[in-house]
């Protein structure tokens, strides 16, 4: 993997439990989600299938599902679940102290956030 | 102060401690046992008394203990040893420089080696009032005398916190006959030790023990002018207090440390032998930072003094590597046990097991076939096991079909679910409400000849009252009939569950369950959080069941309903705003006109509900569009949501040559009356002057039709795939009478259709008469089901744009996480 800048995104308790947010890097949408259990994940939120806004999706274990036609995606690995193929795309994320951390690339670190 | 003097005789190397407490005593046992000649050994400790048993003061708390009971060391003990104990005298300096402590009362103390000790300190939310006497901690004996004061003069306790600590404190002063609320953050309590379904068991069992537990409790202020009088929540609620216990979390003590210079991060930073960045000193217990990791119970910090002896008295030891942790909480009669992570996912398969007559939940967490983590409730007896099987690594693969039945069970033969019933002695309860045990149905199985789940219920009543336990039965079924056993196909939710969506609204009602965990301990659901299929479908039967008091649940509604607008398939929005009856005029024309401009808005579209659709808004712009919309008087069209949409009319007798009756003014009439209702599914409307039924009001869920002297009531209808007429339901003839039919029909198809079940199959599943029956045979059930439907609209009716444009609903919702900064 190329070299990553971590960027500081603010505390876990800004992202609803069981819902996501979305932060807006130079070349794409990241989606950030915190589970039931208070885990943190990130997926470009971009939906295999048809480019969905997974972040809109609901939240189940560590899974979200597409709003736009019900795929089913794992937030760990990005793998469509049961018998749909496709992945969403990973990205690195980590939580320190309580705050949310989100590995970037070269080309997605650097611009402005989404408002 | 007080100073236990023992006299020394040779010369030995100084070893001084600092905190007389749980791992600083322990250590230094440990090193009497290995070294007993090896040190001439000082302790400073901040209390004013001896070694105690730190985690007993819970039952000192509650008057099952008494202060020389949870003593450690008595003053003898120091004596024996030749340990000068400095107590009541904190050391408030480390020179190292010149090898010294420096004490309160200026004592100055020499040492060759230093072992620090301090323990942490209880964490204190700064909200204004945190100061007012009468707001304490909960952490040393001290503590405890406070509380035991305050609660000698009766009244009111609130505890802040329900972690162990805090539900500790809470049933102790209970039991000195306060009243206590607990007060709590999460969602659930014990949230870092307990998953959701055990957290909610828990809270069940406090409140029926009579401790209120509030949950999602975030304080805004303690109020008080001298004394405590109460708690303020920053949603605006007031608790009355004559006692608040702060019980929110411990900080690691490292401050001594810190300020001599020694590495101190998130505690004091220490190696596998317990030694800090200055070789002369070691750290041990609550204060330390091990490996990133910091401790706040008993276990790790007595394995981390063995290995500090076996360092320390010169004994080949392979260092402290860190500790799994286990919790269980003490409380008498409330078993709750859980170890490692439990949090599922990934990798990860999890066995969950409820048996909700006994009260008791297990969830154990399997990777590479190794237990990862375990949630146990109502029935611990197998934490050790568990635990150990953890610690262990143990391959567990061929236990995992019955893993969940503990350790006698995996004694026997491992097997499937099938043998562990037939495993079960006859005197094994398989209904709980109504108490048949095992060989009463098999005797009835075999006796009567019975193959059914049906027929067992009709002869044994097992699993005649909750259902909960149709499992079980079935599998006695199977395991005594063997290959002649038919299961029964009931079609469940989704693969989280067994119970079908008949049953769960029927239970949901008979159980008296009230929100989403309890739903699925109850039911025993066999996924921690639902999924999107059973989720939305839980949260309308809550909302339908309990309008007055079921808090909706955002993060189980499709996106539609959560942000109140129409996803599209570019992930931009669509907003319509409603047009009561199809009406409009001109201020709402040119408000819908100006925001599209303003928003750069780029489809505007006349629907097929007769009102106006803003498509391509982005989500962002939401709140600021409806804002606009709201000063112009609009609401929320809810064309996004399983609810009330539309209300369409013809112009009717107002204008048209044909019309027989006011058909627009009805419209607007059943609309207003109706807008805001969640549904099953969506429910469309119309309203025709005349029978030429320009409005269409034979393709709606409920659609009405002028005659000459009444009205005709229609339902059942809907365009779409498969077009479907509606029928008569039935003629009516004055305005009052088709509102209150309209508002019957609707409640009778909120309370007994399936989630996603638009009226049309549904009328075709029941019947018409089933409905007519209801509605309109029966004027007494009519008027019972429109007062509950308008009950519930009274909570309904309230436009979410708005609360979302200006009272910062769902803010999160709308806004991108900013960068905050980069590393
Ligand atoms: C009410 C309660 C219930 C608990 N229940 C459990 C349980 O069920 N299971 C479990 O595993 N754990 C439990 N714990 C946690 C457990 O008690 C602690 O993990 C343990 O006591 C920590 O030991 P320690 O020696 O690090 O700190 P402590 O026992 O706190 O000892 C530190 C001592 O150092 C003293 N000190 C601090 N600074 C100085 C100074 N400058 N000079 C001199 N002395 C100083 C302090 O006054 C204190 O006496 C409980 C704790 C509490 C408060
Ligand atoms: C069964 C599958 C259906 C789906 C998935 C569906 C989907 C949708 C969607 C997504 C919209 C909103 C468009 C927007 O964002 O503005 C919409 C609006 C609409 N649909 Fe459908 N629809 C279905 C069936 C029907 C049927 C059977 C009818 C009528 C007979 C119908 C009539 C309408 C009307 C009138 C509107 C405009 C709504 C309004 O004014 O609120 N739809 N539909
Ligand atoms: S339904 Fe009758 S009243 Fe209404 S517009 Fe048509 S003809 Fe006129
Ligand atoms: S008919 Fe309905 S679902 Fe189909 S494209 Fe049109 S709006 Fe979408
Ligand atoms: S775009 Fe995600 S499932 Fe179709």
């Amino acid at each position: 993997m190329t070299d990553l800048s971590w960027i500081d995104v603010g505390p876990v308790a800004d992202i609803p439990r069981q819902g996501a947010r979305t932060l807006q890097t130079r070349t794409d949408r990241i989606a950030i989600f915190r589970t039931l259990d208070d885990q943190v994940f990130a997926l470009l939120d971009r939906c295999p299938h048809k480019q969905g806004p997974l972040a809109q999706g609901i939240v189940h274990g560590h899974f979200v599902t597409c709003p736009l036609h019900n795929m089913v995606f794992s937030l760990e690995t990005g793998a469509a679940q049961g018998p749909d193929d496709g992945c969403a795309g990973k990205v690195e994320c980590r939580v320190i102290d309580g705050i949310v951390h989100i590995g970037l690339t070269d080309l997605q670190a650097g611009l402005r956030h989404a408002g | 102060m007080n100073h236990v003097t023992a006299v020394s005789r040779t010369v030995r190397p100084r070893l001084v401690v600092i905190g007389n407490g749980m791992a600083g005593m322990r250590t230094v046992e440990e090193v009497l046992s290995r070294a007993p000649e090896k040190y001439d050994i000082t302790v400073f400790g901040a209390e004013p008394r001896v070694n105690y048993n730190r985690i007993m003061l819970s039952p000192l708390l509650s008057g099952e203990k008494s202060f020389d009971e949870i003593v450690i060391n008595t003053p003898d003990w120091y004596r024996d040893n030749r340990i000068h104990l400095y107590s009541g005298d904190p050391v408030v300096k480390i020179d190292r420089a010149r090898k010294v402590v420096i004490s309160r009362s200026g004592t100055e103390t020499g040492y060759d080696q230093l072992l620090l000790a301090t323990g942490s300190d209880p964490i204190i939310i700064p909200v204004p009032g945190h100061k007012l006497t009468g707001v304490v901690t909960f952490r040393d004996v001290d503590d405890v005398d406070t509380m035991l004061g305050a609660a000698a003069k009766g009244g009111s306790a609130v505890v802040i916190g329900g972690g162990l600590l805090g539900l500790e404190a809470a049933v102790g002063l209970q039991s000195r006959g306060m009243d206590v609320s607990v007060l709590h953050l999460a969602g659930h309590v014990m949230e870092r030790q307990l998953d959701p379904s055990a957290g909610y068991l828990l809270a069940q069992e406090l409140e029926r023990r009579g401790i209120s537990v509030i949950t999602e409790a975030d304080t805004a202020e303690i109020v008080g002018t001298e004394h405590v009088t109460g708690v303020r929540l920053k949603d605006g609620r007031m608790i009355a207090a004559d006692l608040v216990v702060m019980a929110v979390g411990i900080r690691p003590n490292g401050r001594l440390a810190a300020e001599a210079g020694l590495t101190v991060e998130r505690g004091i930073v220490v190696d596998d032998v317990m030694t800090t960045s200055d070789p002369a000193i070691f750290a041990v217990g609550e204060c330390v930072q091990h490996r990133g990791q910091c401790y706040g119970l008993v276990a790790p910090l007595f394995e981390m003094a063995k290995s500090l002896a076996d360092h320390m008295a010169e004994i080949e030891t392979s260092g402290y590597g860190g500790s799994v942790t286990s919790t269980k909480l003490k409380v008498t009669g409330v078993d709750v046990f859980s170890a490692g992570d439990f949090s599922g996912g990934g990798e990860t398969e999890e066995i969950v097991f409820r048996d909700a007559g006994r009260g008791v939940y297990k969830r154990i967490v399997l990777e590479d076939g190794r237990i990862k983590g375990a949630v146990l409730y109502g029935d611990t007896s197998d934490g050790s096991w568990y635990f150990q099987l953890m610690k262990d690594r143990t391959d567990v693969t061929d236990l995992r079909d019955t893993l969940a039945f503990g350790q006698a069970f995996a004694g026997g033969a491992a097997g499937n679910p099938l043998d562990a019933v037939a495993a079960l002695p006859d005197d094994a309860e398989i209904c709980g409400c109504n108490g048949i045990c095992k060989g009463t149905i098999v005797t009835a199985i075999t006796e009567k000849g019975l193959t059914t789940l049906d027929e067992v219920k009709g002869h044994t009543k097992a699993s005649a009252s909750c259902g909960s336990c149709a499992g079980l039965v079935e599998n006695l079924l199977a395991a005594t009939l063997g290959g002649d056993y038919q299961a029964a196909t009931v079609k469940p939710i989704c693969t989280c569950t067994d119970h079908d969506h008949d049953s769960v609204r029927r239970l949901i009602i008979a159980k008296n369950l009230k929100s989403m965990p309890a739903v699925m301990q109850e039911l025993e659901w066999k996924t921690a959080d639902g999924c999107h299929v059973c989720r939305p479908a839980l949260n309308y039967y809550l909302l339908a069941a309990w309008p007055d008091e079921y808090v909706d649940h955002g993060a189980s509604r499709f996106i539609n309903e959560r942000v109140h607008a129409n996803i599209q398939k570019d992930g931009t929005y669509s907003v319509v705003p409603r047009m009561w009856g199809g009406l409009t005029n001109p201020r709402e024309l040119r408000a819908i006109a100006d925001v599209a401009d303003k928003f750069a808005i780029p489809t505007v579209k006349v629907t097929g509900g007769q009102r106006i659709d803003l498509l391509g808004v982005k989500k962002e712009d939401l709140p600021a569009v409806w804002a606009d919309l709201n000063a112009a008087g609009m609401v929320s069209g809810h064309a996004y949501g399983k609810s009330l949409r539309t209300v369409k009319s013809c112009v009717g007798q107002e204008w048209c040559r044909f019309g027989t009756q006011m058909s627009m003014s009805m419209a607007v009439e059943l609309e207003k009356m109706t807008w805001g209702s969640w549904m099953p599914h969506k429910f469309k409307m119309a309203v025709s002057g005349c029978p030429r039924n320009c409005a269409e009001a034979t393709i709606k869920d409920f659609g009405v039709v002028a005659t000459d002297g009444g009205w005709d009531l229609h339902v059942g209808g809907n365009g779409g795939i498969h077009v479907r007429a509606t029928d008569l339901l039935c003629k009516v003839t004055t305005d009052d009478e088709v509102k209150e039919y309209c508002g019957a029909f609707i409640q009778l198809y909120r309370e007994e259709a399936r989630y996603l079940e638009r009226t049309a199959p549904w009328i075709e599943r029941v019947g018409l008469k089933h409905v007519q029956e209801r509605v309109v045979d029966d004027a007494d059930n009519r008027k019972a089901l429109f007062d509950r439907f308008m009950r519930s609209q009274k909570n309904a009716q309230k436009d979410p744009w708005a609360e979302r444009a200006s009272e910062n609903v769902d803010a999160h919702e709308f806004k991108g996480l900013p960068m905050i900064a980069a590393e």
